[in-house]
């Protein structure tokens, strides 16, 4: 038997790289979308797509769809911030980031799930963030976009519960990634302090949490927020 | 009632909620073949592609059996 066909946005680095390569080595059929669609290797099958743009994500699908087969499994990962206090922030910056965090989770989401309803079987995982559940400075375009998941997550767990699909959300706390470089050391140094466990957390940690929810033993989780954050949250 | 277009419809029907072809007829309500407001959308979905039509949320209020979304759509052809 062939594995299950998993879709990562935002799959050729970070999080999103090693939760396809986790799905990879475990024989599903793995497709991960980036913004340049660069090649990876032949385990993983990449397609171009921007998710603020719906016709992106339609012919993205599309694609996967010839090359693989209906996607059964999606993981939402794309994701970029844009961090500033409020009073500075343009509504530019606010809205962008919603654009690509929030609603571009919504597109591919819509997109997919009706395969995955003619199937009777489906996951969704959608990467939040601890900051998406305990807000933070600096940061108010990210968590609103990080919470508003929360919400869109158990909504679909709630209307399509009847056709056998999931909807969960993994919530990572500082993972050691490109989006973390951006940090000062002061920052990360702040950072630490508050992490229970005392170390930044790692992408292959994430991925295994994302694989888990994606599994079939997985069946009875639907709705559920895990955080995958050394403590920070205690969620 | 086109034989034709009844054809197209009940086979995107039986497609869409995993009936037989010979329970799709026009006084069958949505109910009795057990499809719910989320089979109700997708066999319209199915429906918009098959006939090339464009159908608006609120046109489906009271739209309850067979006969009711087969006239719906032919409506717009
Ligand atoms: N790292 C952390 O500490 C941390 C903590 C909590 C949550 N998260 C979340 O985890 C997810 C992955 O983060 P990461 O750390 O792996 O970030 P990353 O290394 O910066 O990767 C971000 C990914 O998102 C893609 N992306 C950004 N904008 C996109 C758009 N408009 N359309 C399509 N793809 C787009 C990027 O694709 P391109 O290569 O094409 O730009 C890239 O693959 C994000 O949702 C992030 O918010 C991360």
């Amino acid at each position: 038997m062939t594995g299950r066909v998993v879709l990562i946005t935002g799959g050729n680095r970070g999080i999103g790289l090693a939760t396809a390569r986790r799905f990879a080595a475990d024989g599903y059929r793995v497709a991960v979308t980036s913004r340049r669609g660069d090649p990876l290797d032949d385990t993983i099958t990449v397609v171009k797509c921007d998710v603020t743009d719906t016709d992106s994500v339609d012919s993205a699908v599309s694609e996967i769809e010839e090359a693989l087969g209906p996607v059964e499994i999606l993981v939402s990962n794309a994701g970029i911030t844009d961090d500033g206090l409020v009073l500075r922030m343009k509504d530019d910056s606010f809205t962008r980031v919603l654009d690509t965090n929030l609603t571009g989770g919504f597109r591919v989401a819509r997109r997919v799930v009706r395969s995955m309803m003619r199937g009777r079987w489906g996951r969704i995982v959608f990467v939040s963030s601890v900051v998406g559940l305990g807000g933070q400075a600096g940061q108010a375009n990210y968590a609103a976009s990080k919470a508003g998941l929360i919400g869109l997550s158990r909504s679909l767990a709630k209307e399509f519960a009847g056709r056998n699909i999931t909807v969960n959300v993994v919530a990572p706390g500082p993972i050691r990634t490109d989006m973390l470089a951006e940090l000062t050391d002061d920052q990360r140094q702040a950072m630490l302090a508050v992490v229970p466990l005392g170390r930044l957390g790692e992408a292959d940690e994430i991925a295994a949490a994302i694989h888990f929810l994606a599994s079939d033993e997985a069946g009875y989780v639907t709705g559920s927020v895990l955080p995958v954050d050394g403590g920070l949250s205690m969620g | 009632m086109s034989d034709d277009n009844f054809a197209r419809f009940t086979k995107c029907a039986v497609e869409v909620l995993s009936v037989e072809a010979s329970a799709i007829v026009p006084e069958a309500t949505f109910e009795s073949l057990d499809a719910d407001s989320l089979d109700l959308v997708e066999l319209v979905m199915a429906l918009e592609e098959e006939f090339d039509v464009t159908v608006e949320e609120e046109e489906l209020d009271g739209v309850s059996t067979v006969k009711a979304a087969f006239e719906l759509i032919t409506s717009k052809l």
